[in-house]
């Protein structure tokens, strides 16, 4: 059997919008039964946050950056037209009616199709963002796991 | 032509008539047909580059009013 296509997605954006179009794409690459990496670092991370999490013992800085960063994808700000909170809102009724997905579901179609979805470590210690708040079954690493998976990608994106 | 299986992927947005006709299409023997009815518009670009891409064959496609039809033997 033919060796498998690949594609990888570096996720460095914490907006609602521009981590729905990674998701898509991804989704529509493990569709195409490529094996589909999404790499998480900086903003991106917020994507993986759970909503419910108990706090966690942090520092000063973790605390604060906890408590700034949208707490998983569906707390999300747009990149354009935010407008305080209201974009969001917006955008989630016009995607009900064009039966788009909610970026939530998206994550969730992703782990059905086994999407590797790897949180980079080294941000997530600059975030102050732990373990037991982001989704289970993830992967961690870093710079190494995304080139080892990208260096023989067909696509590779950075959003 | 006699489809082995129909996936009714109508209202569903991008990327789902893809994903789902993915998943439909795993659900059939080599050499079956797989019919598949969309409403997205840009399902005709997408699917018809899925099924060339698996090797699989677009038999035939339809547009009847809003609906879209492909029929894809599976490779």
């Amino acid at each position: 059997m033919a060796e498998k296509k690949r594609t990888t997605i570096i996720l460095f954006s914490g907006e609602y919008d521009k981590a729905m179009a990674a998701y898509i794409i991804a989704n529509g690459a493990a569709a195409y039964d490529h094996e589909v990496t999404i790499f998480h670092t900086f903003w991106g991370l917020n994507a993986l946050r759970k909503d419910n999490q108990a706090p966690l013992k942090k520092g000063f800085m973790e605390k604060v950056f906890g408590k700034l960063m949208p707490r998983g994808a569906d707390k999300m700000g747009l990149s354009k037209m935010n407008y305080l909170g209201m974009g969001p809102k917006m955008i989630k009724q016009v995607m009900k009616k064009h039966n788009a997905m909610p970026l939530p579901d998206l994550i969730s179609m992703a782990q059905e199709q086994d999407i590797k979805l790897l949180a980079c470590t080294m941000t997530m210690d600059l975030l102050g963002l732990q373990k037991e708040e982001l989704l289970d079954n993830i992967e961690y690493g870093g710079v190494g796991a995304y080139v080892g998976d990208s260096e023989d990608a067909n696509i590779t994106l950075f959003i | 032509m006699e489809a082995a299986k129909v996936l009714d992927a109508k209202g569903l947005a991008c990327p789902m008539p893809v994903v789902r006709t993915k998943k439909a299409i795993e659900e059939i023997n080599a050499g079956e047909i797989l019919e598949v009815h969309t409403t997205d518009k840009g399902s005709k670009s997408d699917l018809t580059a899925w099924a060339k891409s698996g090797g699989h064959e677009l038999v035939k496609e339809a547009e009847e009013g809003d609906v879209f039809k492909f029929w894809i033997k599976k490779a």
